[in-house]
């Protein structure tokens, strides 16, 4: 169990049966008076945020939340198939539940999977992606246009701006949190 | 990290506080922040040390020293209060706290404006000020030019609470809406003093003579902010030693064991004549005349650049 005390950014939670994560949090007490902390969550299935007060003697479960690495596959008819590295076990992510993921996500990448019970809830990707450059406009040695940047399509379909330099078969890294273009890697 | 300049401003405050308690004849005080029993709050839960506690705030010693026959005291010292953290709360923190022998809680509203316009008046350039008597907050500027307004605790719930002020004592919801409903309209066009609050949440003030329901504390709000709490003082030690013993029942109740009765300063409280003490959160006041959002901002080496 928590209490309200423990309350901070980030803390997980469970409120009527459903896993919670705290976004905002203030902590406020009169002088005199009683610590009260004023708190907004999220559900981490639906989504759907609220705020409230609590008190010192609010109690809270702590949800039986999982994290575990499992590896894409492959995807076949809006499903996206991954699978345990420790265990084999396999399982499913509809397209919506990866949204912007499917930008950097390919075959064989490993990925962090948040179990609720047995219901895989959410999905983290490793903070930097190498992906292969698909498309991209030339680059005319001494154009003096004065563009800096230009878009090009990576291997998942995803299009990002990069430097001009950039050419088709480049490898470049991106940065999953932003869906920005770091640097070219070698190799 | 705090910078050498905004070190040097809070030097600056902290020798005008000075000045300003110099030039009105108050005695400097240090007294022990480590002590055996401390007075009991239900609210405020102590650290202890080595089966004793450090101070939650100065107000026992001080006392005890004004009932010997000190007229005039301040103090600027460290307290400590367990579970205290956020934008305005470190859980050690300074507090700037004075007692005038002879006032009531009316006259010390009046030094409170005072105190805050020369600490204005005398440092200069101070980022959270515009001008002589203006206090700028984000898009905002406050009024420091007197009188600040009086608001009375009932009249501050018919203003802006859902609930009055009986019904929120009656459903256990005065800080509760308070906090959410009325601090955040308090001190914006001027500081507004709230006064007169129900005797259950007084324990250490004096009751009104016409209204023993209420007692005679006041609290400073500046910005939202609460800045200051004062009251006339309870100098009755029998009314005080009642008062005391409901503390300690309801804290016991919520499994707070370290409340016990003060002995020595109830001896004491006997020798105390009529008096009126205000303790002011002087980081608070830094943060607001300095222009900051945080308290940590003006704190030397805050709680998170202590930890390992």
């Amino acid at each position: 169990m928590y209490s309200a005390s423990d309350l901070r950014k980030g803390l997980k939670v469970q409120i009527d049966g459903e896993p919670y994560i705290v976004t905002d949090f203030e902590f406020s007490k009169p002088g005199k008076g009683q610590a009260l902390y004023r708190t907004k969550m999220r559900s981490m299935i639906t989504g759907i945020q609220f705020t409230n007060t609590y008190r010192s003697n609010d109690k809270f479960e702590k949800p039986d939340l999982e994290e575990r690495t499992m590896q894409f596959l492959y995807s076949q008819d809006n499903e996206y198939h991954f699978m345990d590295t420790s265990s084999y076990e396999q399982i499913f992510l509809s397209k919506e539940q990866l949204g912007d993921n499917l930008n950097y996500l390919v075959d064989n990448m490993e990925v962090q999977i948040l179990f609720f019970g047995s219901k895989a809830i959410d999905i983290s990707l490793p903070t930097f992606v190498n992906l292969e450059v698909i498309k991209a406009d030339p680059w005319v040695k001494g154009d003096t246009s004065g563009s800096d940047s230009k878009p090009v399509t990576v291997q998942t379909g995803y299009e990002v701006w990069v430097p001009p330099f950039i050419e088709v078969g480049d490898r470049i890294q991106i940065d999953t949190r932003t869906g920005e273009y770091i640097t070219r890697v070698k190799g | 990290m705090i910078s050498p300049h905004r070190l040097q401003q809070r030097a600056d405050l902290l020798q005008a506080v000075r000045s300003f308690f110099r030039g009105r004849a108050y005695t400097e005080v240090d007294t022990p922040v480590r002590l055996p029993v401390l007075l009991p709050e239900i609210h405020i839960k102590p650290f202890s040390s080595e089966g004793w506690f450090l101070q939650t705030s100065p107000e026992l010693c001080m006392k005890r020293l004004l009932a010997q026959g000190c007229r005039r005291l301040f103090q600027i010292c460290h307290c400590f209060r367990k579970e205290e953290a956020g934008r305005y709360h470190q859980s050690e923190f300074t507090l700037l706290e004075w007692y005038h022998v002879g006032w009531g809680y009316a006259e010390l509203m009046r030094e409170c404006e005072e105190f805050v316009r020369f600490l204005v008046s005398t440092c200069n350039e101070l980022p959270g000020c515009a001008g002589q008597d203006i206090l700028r907050r984000g898009e905002r500027t406050i009024s420091l030019a007197g009188p600040w307004e009086r608001l009375s605790v009932q009249e501050a719930f018919r203003r802006y609470a859902r609930l009055p002020l009986a019904e929120a004592l009656r459903q256990d919801l005065f800080d509760l809406l308070l906090v959410t409903e009325i601090e955040p309209h308090l001190g914006w066009q001027q500081p507004v003093f709230l006064y007169d609050y129900p005797t259950e949440l007084a324990s250490l003030a004096k009751r009104r003579a016409e209204d023993p329901t209420v007692a005679e504390r006041f609290e400073l709000y500046i910005a939202g902010i609460e800045l200051a709490n004062g009251f006339s003082e309870l100098t009755d030690p029998v009314e005080q030693r009642q008062r005391f013993a409901e503390q300690i029942l309801r804290s016991q109740a919520e499994g707070n064991a370290y409340a016990a009765m003060p002995e020595r300063f109830l001896a004491d409280l006997g020798n105390l004549e009529e008096t009126a003490g205000v303790a002011l959160g002087l980081d608070r006041l830094m943060l607001l005349l300095l222009g900051c959002t945080h308290v940590a901002e003006v704190i030397a080496l805050p709680e998170h650049y202590l930890e390992e």
